[in-house]
């Protein structure tokens, strides 16, 4: 079992138990040593901290609130609940934490060219972002699928200046987009950095963010005391690769009396074999450079998985889970498509939030959770991101299954009347302006800096 | 053990490089395979690289990939790739390697997978996102009876190359470019003058070049720094244009320009 003052992931071989380490082709190890001496080098660098506090503060706005969520805990008449703010982070998630971490990093690294993978586009957004801040080159690899699926997030990232790559191979979502980053990243690996996104890959990357989203643990620690007085109960938080979920977790995982939760898409149920349940169902494998649980099949090829969350929707979950899953520090459950649908139209009507569809896993799990707690408990969701970008999605799917599940009398309205347009002026606005780029200054677009 | 080493050497003593073709196992389908693989050993083939299908294969192009993807639907899998080895090894004498990533043999198990893969006959193993870092992990410390192969890049420094090379037996597969398997047009000097450096370092094992191979000239261009080439992309590409006889030709054209090499 754990002891709490040994916590202490991972390992100088990037092995957290037997999982993560380096599972890459040759020509990247010398990249990933290199960010590892680094990174070693910056923890330390008062300046480095800085600098990246800093931009946190003034570039991005944190802390973000702890907000008491009055009538979500109303809804469910038992233990208080509580949510982290992280939808109000600059680009809308938690994303920019690592990603402002690792462009600072680039830079001392020389590199001039960033490449990263995004299935939601909440990475892939906060990556051009932050590159255009810098002046880097940014290249994003995203998934045809997810291309279609959030294509707010796709223009938002051309706005920005990025260049967003379509994939086509396998799934077309996220495990494929990673894929070709990778592959980009072997050719180019002399002047291009690649941010990735999420408490996954080879090491160093599962560490360093899982340390620069740490501070969402952080804060959350100070503000609840500041609140209540004392640590919470019990802490919620989706998991796809599951850097949000690290984030807060890290920093309470000494903390043996708070019990850890993090949430995966069951997509359209564990049964049917379409979701990306890697922790509750997955079997060890290697993948993507790390050693974490994986869903494959007997002859260890890797599944094509479905989640209506494109943040969620990949095959792995990041070595860190894997191994607080088997020390039994953390515990994972999952819920359906249809269940992280209704969440969010509860968050939004009780408490004027939109989550993203991601975060709506998390929140759709207080379902099962909070009838279980006393009024006297305290509970932390982490709201890892805002859910404008899953507009159509949402409407996509109220239109098909049954609107009576979803509740609101706005949302059918927004089915009934105006089915084309999204129904929202400022996605109409942002079409419009596409097309107006496109038409006027179609050679520039996505290069402008090149 | 020493199969694959003297192999190479008995080559090299005729003023010969060494050609080492790579095939998908179960590519373009599985009936005609085992004929496939035999006909390309035929024509001039030195060594059999029988690559073993996976979903992603993160260090190869887009030709390698589809193949893999085809050969995947076809239903080939380790037990469908042993048994092509061993038909394979019944007709010839030359070195057969397996090529695949980690998470396949993970699956069916690394021990037995090295106990099943000497039974049918292959002589070594190159698994691309195996590097020096998970190497003791990965296997076990028991005895084993296959070469691995372990690869360098125009990234890997002088350090790392002389533990690769202290590490693998066999030979050494010597990436010439930075990037995924695939066909390119030729080598800039550079990259010559990386695989100058690394065949340089290499003492311990005789060293094959890869990636980027795909004509007689760019056999010519590397050939004074290495021990043989290894060609897959292109020679996956020709089976796509023209079929198992274009094949054949292309691998008797590339071993005519591995003749008269010293």
């Amino acid at each position: 079992m754990l002891n709490k003052n040994e916590y202490n992931q991972p390992d100088k071989n990037g092995k957290f138990g037997i999982y993560g380490g380096r599972f890459v082709p040759e020509i990247l190890v010398p990249a990933l040593r290199e960010l590892e001496e680094l990174y070693t080098e910056v923890k330390k660098d008062p300046k480095f901290r800085e600098e990246f506090q800093n931009l946190q503060q003034k570039y991005n706005c944190r802390p973000t609130p702890l907000t008491y969520a009055q009538r979500l805990t109303n809804h469910f008449g038992t233990g208080k609940i509580y949510l982290k703010r992280e939808d109000l982070n600059h680009t809308g998630a938690h994303k920019i934490n690592n990603v402002l971490g690792q462009v600072l990093m680039a830079q001392k690294l020389g590199k001039t060219r960033i490449i990263a993978e995004t299935g939601a586009g909440q990475h892939g957004v906060a990556v051009a972002t932050a590159c255009a801040k810098f002046g880097l080159k940014c290249v994003v690899y995203m998934g045809e699928v997810d291309i279609k699926r959030q294509a707010p997030n796709v223009f938002r990232m051309k706005l920005l200046g990025a260049e967003v790559v379509p994939v086509v191979s396998g799934s077309r979502t996220l495990k494929d987009a990673t894929n070709e980053a990778i592959r980009d990243w072997v050719t180019n690996v002399k002047d291009t950095h690649y941010i990735i996104g999420s408490v996954v890959g080879p090491h160093p990357y599962p560490m360093i963010v899982r340390d620069f989203q740490s501070v969402i643990g952080v804060e959350t620690k100070e503000q609840i005391f500041k609140e209540e007085g004392r640590l919470p109960d019990i802490i919620v938080a989706c998991v796809g690769g599951g850097s949000n979920a690290m984030g807060i977790f890290h920093p309470f995982i000494n903390n043996e009396g708070v019990r850890l939760i993090g949430v995966e898409a069951a997509g359209l149920g564990l049964e049917s074999g379409k979701h990306c349940a890697s922790l509750t169902l997955g079997r060890v494998g290697i993948f993507q450079g790390m050693m974490s649980y994986l869903l494959q099949d007997d002859d260890g090829q890797v599944s094509e998985v479905h989640s209506i969350s494109a943040g969620l929707d990949y095959p792995g979950s990041g070595p860190e889970h894997s191994y607080l899953k088997d020390i039994d520090r953390c515990e994972y459950f999952s819920v359906t498509d249809e269940e992280a649908l209704e969440a969010t139209s509860l968050l939004a009507r009780l408490e004027g939030i939109i989550p993203a569809l991601e975060t709506a896993h998390a929140l759709a799990y207080l379902n099962y959770l909070m009838p279980a707690t006393t009024k006297d408990q305290i509970v932390v969701v982490n709201v890892s991101g805002r859910g404008d970008k899953d507009l159509g999605t949402i409407i996509e799917n109220l239109r098909t299954s049954e609107p009576q599940n979803f509740g609101t009398s706005e949302l059918r309205n927004l089915r009934t009347s105006e089915p084309q347009n999204f129904g929202t002026s400022e996605l109409r606005n942002l079409r419009t302006s596409e097309r107006n780029l496109r038409t006027s200054e179609p050679q520039n677009f996505g290069t402008s800096e090149l | 053990m020493l199969k694959i080493y003297k192999k190479i050497e008995e080559i090299n003593n005729k003023n010969e490089k060494v050609l080492s073709v790579f095939l998908t196992a179960g590519y373009p389908d599985r009936e005609n395979f085992v004929e496939l693989a035999l006909g390309v050993l035929d024509a001039g083939a030195d060594m059999l690289e029988i690559g073993i299908p996976f979903s992603d294969p993160l260090a190869d192009g887009a030709v390698i990939q589809k193949s893999s993807h085809v050969a995947i639907e076809n239903g080939v899998n380790l037990d469908t790739v042993f048994e092509f080895s061993r038909l394979i090894r019944a007709k010839t004498d030359k070195p057969l390697i397996l090529m695949g990533y980690a998470n396949p043999v993970f699956r069916y198990g690394v021990k037995r997978f090295l106990v099943d893969a000497v039974d049918c006959g292959i002589d070594g193993l190159i698994i691309p996102d195996i590097p020096l870092e998970e190497y003791d992990s990965f296997y076990p410390s028991d005895e084993i009876l296959l070469d691995r192969i372990l690869l360098t890049t125009p990234q890997s420094g002088e350090e790392r190359i002389k533990k690769i090379d202290c590490i693998s037996s066999g030979f050494v597969y010597c990436v010439s470019v930075s990037g995924t398997t695939g066909v390119r047009n030729s080598f800039s000097d550079a990259e010559i003058k990386s695989l100058q450096n690394t065949g340089s370092l290499i003492k311990k094992n005789k060293m094959l070049v890869g990636f980027g191979i795909s004509t007689v000239e760019n056999i010519r261009q590397v050939s004074p720094f290495c021990d043989g080439v290894i060609v897959g992309s292109a020679v996956i590409k020709k089976l796509d244009e023209s079929g198992s006889s274009g094949v054949f030709d292309l691998v008797k054209t590339l071993k005519s320009g591995c003749r008269g090499l010293t």
